[in-house]
């Protein structure tokens, strides 16, 4: 492999095998990782890499099968024995702590009793030598969440582990950010550590990786070599079948059409210590345009989204005008009575009431747009009325459950994704606006909603979509602006836009200097 | 005079500050236990039925302790094991405590009780002005100050400490670093029954040594205000027990010398001022958010 | 060993109906180890506890008794009706006791300031009055909560000793009947204040019990049919989903704390103007705290809390049926409802959860690892 004396088996995984409930969650899964080796663990969203590594991690009890661990069987019964044995992780979802600093939260994870004055020294020696920067003395509830990233990689670092397992760790990164991450990784694969890398970003896997498992519905369905693939026969691998594109038509005079939804100059204070303020935000989408809207999360979108929605109203009217209309001044049900549809990032208590049914999630947010069909006399609820539009939308997004009216926290999250969105489809809104559409959705439910937010906006609606997944926003924007610390760039026509633009942009770039020094490269 | 009078508000804030210290380490590591009045009237009613039956005050206090600790395992067993609403269990521990202790209590009523001595160090304790008030007091007060100097050096300077905060700030990233987060709460469970029994037990046999039927009246509920105001830091708490104790003293000083203002109103001034502080801690969002223990009162579920 | 939790896809149907009365059983166990340890016949202490005082559905002669289990039971019912509608929007009034001594007092203004205000407007003015009172001191907590973002649980709670000391400083004091020798307490309410018995001939059951089980089916209406209980509903589950919805939070703690109030308040003008007939400082055998176990017995559903509010109310007749046959301390009334209140909590886990007891340590994986 890439590095001498290594080659040796560093774990190997025989058979293991997790049950929650009636759902094999991993299904006798086999896997080798060799020393000095960078080796990717593809899959789906629910085909079971987080169960496979959180069992090699020590967090969840495998139900049988075996680990081997430097050609000894181990059983990992906590984290603790997995970061005796030289495994270390960084999680998608960070474990850290907001009320404590860097160097506190690198401390809970080190068993010794060593004073944190000398971890923060540690932690600061680590980050510099390898490029990640650190104030290790600072409240994790300040940092953005690349710095927290840098903390948990560090965290990992200062174990001395023997593997790192990285769980999707680009995805909350600038494309830029993104390479300083491989180049750390390059160096530790030469330091001859070996990594299992999360991702379904194929294209840095082919790039990187040595060696790659391919998992589906819980099973390892291929051992392969991924610089010798093609993305699309990874991509193949990953879903089973071929995965339909997302077909795009270009529009034509789109800049006549009529603005539907205006945003002019938005500004927002922080809510919560910890939130960010929004700088004076102007946007325009009009009639039959998807505008995208890029960025490393934790820089605004949520905060925008509850303006644009209307969960926080604005203090001038005319600082969103809906189909015409102010609506700054006007709550989340007036903006919807104008025409306005809106779909929250987090679908399992924001978009979406966990213990409520399916039924009662769609009265949730049309009680008052479909008042009419849904509500009767003296507020009385109709609830055949709903059921039959539930079942509508069932049929329509193909949203698959295990009982008629389930519990939206029974769906998979790719099944209550198409179930919101197909909520708000439904009444045909004139503007929609999407916080993520298809975070957490597996590939086919993904394709379905980027292909209906398409189609919406081709008939006639103004669709507005934030997204982190930047190739999301290539396949179905018209436009994509970029949100950086509050502050949003004006929105690139689709041929105009790059990776590399949008990329310099999600980290900082001043708007007006971003054509320049691409030019040249 | 005025060291009398420091001695008697020190008496009246010991068992809040006690309880409220304890109920701080609990709501630390991210548990609500709103049962501190029942688990402090248990710890009254035993304090004072062992002293009277053993003649010892000291075990007394022990058996408040211990009684107080085991009185909270049922509330731990049902939030941390069973994952029951913290809120409501709470309460329940509360009117469990309330009943339970009525019934016990109800052969002790109108004995006379077992009074734990103040301690008394020759010469010292007879210094003018500051003797009896330094040297002269009931050893629970000096345990108060220990305690709650011991649990601000143990929150902020120990690991274990920081463990603690670590489960109260998020108890799901606590679990995926492999950190025992329900054991660690049923710890602090214990250590907050613990200090709430003998908080019971210093009002059964120091502050009035006798058994009157719900003779905590609320102090308990005081106790979880103490926390909130003093946002979760020992030596704040410290600060409003005394407060406190200063009002309450000063309430009945006014009664005593029948300034015209009806008794019960004069009563009711120490609830009064508990809502006024609150009011006046909590209209401060900002301060109160970034001090919260952000795990405090939710449910735990680890995945296996 | 170890207890583990599996979370059902679903809640549980059966549990949820089953979990009250696995309970109630639970309770019946340890309250018959409670009475063993006190020396008495566990089957002779539950019997005068749950059967004596229900005789008279079978003897006429103690009919009676049917009629003083709805007088406890009504001001439990209305109370923990009103309780039930704040804790499923997830704010927690903890005060009805408090709610419940203002409406007494703020009602009995009329008849006791205004003796010769003798018309039939007199009693409905006195109801209106009680539910006012009972609100507007709810409306405290509420106000607070929304507008310096305070605590309800501590605020409602330390508003029950204010009005405790208030009514015991009125009735001490300037409402004291001069006539009454030392005792305290107002006068006697006139013939147009007080509240009928239902069948005076039967017993002493008061229009009380009516308004109690009219509030429960009008508020299990409102929620479980209209536009106004799925909204209480959502945000007392998902506060942000109800956001979203565009549901005020803010006007949500209004209305929660104003009807819990009012029922209090009016459960506190009928228990004084019904079987007491005047206001004294002890109108309350803590039925603002009992009505929350009542709550939580009725699994927050009003019907459910209908008859939950019968069993408490049977609980404090067995007390004393069982104090006067037995000699148990009526004291254990108030334990017993409050292990009572412990087991409904542990019960209600099932719903969700699968309840799974560990052997030793994850045999499963080790054997595997071995045979392997």
């Amino acid at each position: 492999m890439s590095a001498d004396g290594n080659g040796a088996n560093l774990l190997e995984v025989r058979g293991l095998t997790k049950i929650f409930g009636a759902l094999k969650a991993c299904d006798a899964v086999d896997l080798t990782i060799r020393k000095g080796e960078i080796h990717a663990l593809l899959g789906e969203n629910g085909a079971g890499k987080s169960t496979l590594v959180k069992m090699l991690f020590g967090s969840l009890e495998p139900y049988s099968g075996e680990i081997i661990w430097n050609g000894q069987a181990v059983r990992i019964t906590s984290p603790g024995v997995a970061k005796k044995l030289g495994i270390g992780m960084v999680f998608q979802h960070f474990s850290l702590f907001e009320a404590l600093s860097a160097a506190e939260n690198i401390a809970l994870s080190l068993d010794d009793q060593t004073p944190i004055s000398t971890i923060a020294a540690k932690a600061k020696a680590v980050s510099y030598s390898y490029g990640l920067p650190l104030d290790p003395y600072s409240l994790v509830g300040d940092l953005s969440v690349g710095e927290r990233q840098r903390i948990e990689i560090i965290r990992c670092l200062l174990q001395t582990p023997e593997l790192i397992i990285l769980d999707e760790p680009t995805s909350v990164l600038t494309p830029q950010e993104a390479d300083k991450l491989f180049e750390t990784l390059e160096r530790l694969r030469s330091e001859g550590k070996s990594i299992l890398y999360i991702s379904h970003r194929l294209e840095e896997v082919k790039r990187m990786c040595d060696a790659a498992t391919v998992m589906r519905h819980g099973k390892v369905v291929g051992h392969t070599d991924p610089r010798k693939e093609t993305a699309a026969s990874l991509a193949r691998m990953m879903v089973g079948s071929e995965v339909h594109a997302v077909v795009r038509a270009p529009v034509e005079g789109i800049e006549k059409a009529e603005p539907l939804l205006e945003i002019k100059n938005l500004s927002r204070k922080p809510a919560t210590p910890f939130s960010m303020a929004l700088r004076n935000i102007s946007l325009s989408v009009r009639a039959g345009e998807v505008v995208g809207i890029a960025g490393v999360a934790g820089n605004g979108q949520g905060e925008f989204f509850e303006a644009v929605s209307g969960e926080v109203k604005q203090p001038d009217a005319g600082t969103i005008r809906i189909r015409g209309k102010d609506a700054g001044r006007v709550d989340i049900t007036g903006r919807r009575l104008l025409g306005a549809a809106f779909v929250p990032e987090e679908r399992l208590g924001h978009g979406a009431a966990p213990r409520m049914t399916l039924s009662e999630n769609l009265f949730l947010s049309r009680y008052a747009t479909d008042r009419k069909a849904f509500v009767g006399a003296g507020g009385l609820v109709k609830e055949s009325a709903i059921d039959s539009a539930t079942q509508r939308i069932v049929q329509e997004m193909d949203v698959r459950k295990s009982a008629r009216n389930p519990e939206a926290a029974s769906l998979s999250g790719g099944n209550l994704q198409k179930f919101i969105i197909g909520r708000e489809l439904d009444r045909r809104p004139a503007v929609l606006v999407v916080n993520q559409p298809t975070w957490g959705v597996d590939a086919g439910a993904a394709a379905k909603i980027r292909q209906s937010l398409i189609e919406l906006a081709r008939s006639g609606s103004a669709v507005l979509v934030i997204s982190q997944d930047l190739d999301e926003l290539f396949e179905i924007s018209d436009a994509i602006a970029v949100m950086h610390n509050g502050e949003l760039s004006k929105p690139l026509p689709r041929a105009e836009a790059t990776l590399e633009k949008i990329g310099l942009l999600m980290g900082g770039a001043e708007p007006g200097h971003v054509e320049h020094p691409l030019e040249a490269v | 005079m005025l060291e009398q009078i420091i001695i008697t508000i020190a008496t009246a804030a010991t068992p809040l500050l006690i309880a409220s210290i304890g109920e701080l380490v609990v709501e630390r590591s991210g548990v609500l236990n709103l049962g501190v009045e029942g688990m402090m009237v248990m710890g009254a009613v035993t304090g004072f039925g062992v002293a009277l039956l053993t003649g010892s005050p000291w075990l007394g206090v022990l058996a408040a302790i211990i009684v107080g600790a085991l009185f909270s395992l049922l509330f731990g067993f049902l939030t941390l094991t069973l994952v029951t609403n913290q809120v409501a269990t709470g309460l329940a521990l509360t009117l469990l405590g309330l009943g339970l202790s009525g019934m016990i209590g109800e052969s002790f009523v109108g004995l006379p009780g077992v009074k734990l001595a103040a301690i008394y160090i020759p010469g010292l304790t007879d210094l003018p002005f500051v003797g009896k008030l330094l040297f002269g007091q009931d050893p629970i007060f000096y345990l108060s100050i220990l305690l709650t100097v011991g649990v601000a050096w143990f929150l902020f300077r120990t690991r274990a400490g920081l463990t603690l905060r670590a489960v109260g700030d998020n108890h799901g990233s606590a679990h995926a670093l492999g950190i025992n987060v329900i054991g660690i709460r049923y710890l602090a469970v214990m250590f907050g029954g613990a200090c709430a029994g003998l908080a019971g037990g210093f009002l059964s046999l120091v502050y009035t040594p006798q058994w009157i039927e719900n003779m905590t009246a609320g102090r308990g509920w005081i106790a979880l205000a103490l926390v909130v105001f003093a946002s979760w830091r020992p030596l704040r708490v410290l600060a409003g027990a005394y407060l406190f104790g200063a009002v309450s003293i000063g309430q009945l000083h006014a009664q005593a010398l029948g300034i015209g203002i009806p008794s019960q109103l004069l009563s009711s001034l120490p609830y009064l001022a508990t809502i006024l502080v609150l009011v006046l801690i909590s209209r401060n969002k900002r301060l109160t958010m970034i001090n919260t223990p952000a795990s405090l009162g939710r449910p735990f579920v680890p995945d296996r | 060993m170890r207890i583990e939790l599996v979370r059902r896809p679903q809640h549980s149907a059966l549990f949820s109906a089953l979990s009250p009365f696995i309970a109630l059983g639970l309770t019946l166990v340890a309250g018959a180890i409670m009475f063993s340890l006190l020396g008495k016949n566990p089957v002779d202490a539950l019997y005068y506890y749950f059967i004596d005082p229900l005789t008279g559905i079978w003897d006429p002669g103690n009919r009676w008794q049917l009629h003083e289990l709805a007088i406890k039971a009504a001001p439990l019912i209305l109370i923990a009706v009103g309780l039930s509608v704040c804790f499923l929007s997830n704010n927690w009034n903890i005060g009805a006791e408090g709610q419940f001594i203002a409406g007494a007092v703020a009602g009995s203004f009329i008849p006791v300031l205004f003796p010769d205000f003798q018309t039939w407007a007199t009693l409905p003015l006195m109801l209106i009055f009680g539910m006012a009172g009972g609100a507007a001191y709810a409306a405290i907590p509420a106000f607070l909560k929304v507008k310096f973002n305070t605590n309800e649980i501590l605020t409602s709670l330390m508003l029950v000793y204010v009005a405790q000391l208030f009514n015991d400083w009125l009735v001490r004091g300037i409402w004291r009947n001069p006539e009454g020798m030392s005792f305290p307490g107002t006068i006697r309410f006139n013939e147009y204040a007080i509240l009928p018995q239902i069948w005076p001939d039967a017993g002493r059951a008061h229009w009380g019990f009516v308004f109690a089980l009219v509030a429960a089916v009008a508020v299990w209406f409102m929620l479980s049919k209209m536009l106004k209980g799925f909204e209480v509903k959502v945000l007392g589950q998902s506060p942000r989903a109800g956001r979203f919805a565009g549901f005020s939070s803010a006007k949500m703690v209004f209305f929660v704390f104003l009807l819990a109030g009012a029922l209090a308040g009016l459960a506190g003008i009928c228990e004084v103007a019904g079987p007491i007939e005047h206001l004294n400082e002890k109108i309350s055998i803590g039925y603002g705290f009992t009505a929350i176990i009542v709550a939580f017995l009725g699994r927050l559903n009003p019907l459910g809390i209908v008859a939950a509010g019968l069993i408490l109310a049977l609980t404090y007749l067995g007390g004393e049926s069982a104090q006067i046959a037995l000699g148990v301390s009526d004291k254990a009334v108030r334990a017993f409802q409050g292990m009572l209140l412990f087991f409904v909590l542990a019960c209600d886990t099932l719903i969700h959860y699968r309840i799974r007891i560990v052997g030793a340590l994850a045999t499963k994986a080790g054997e595997a690892t071995q045979n392997a």
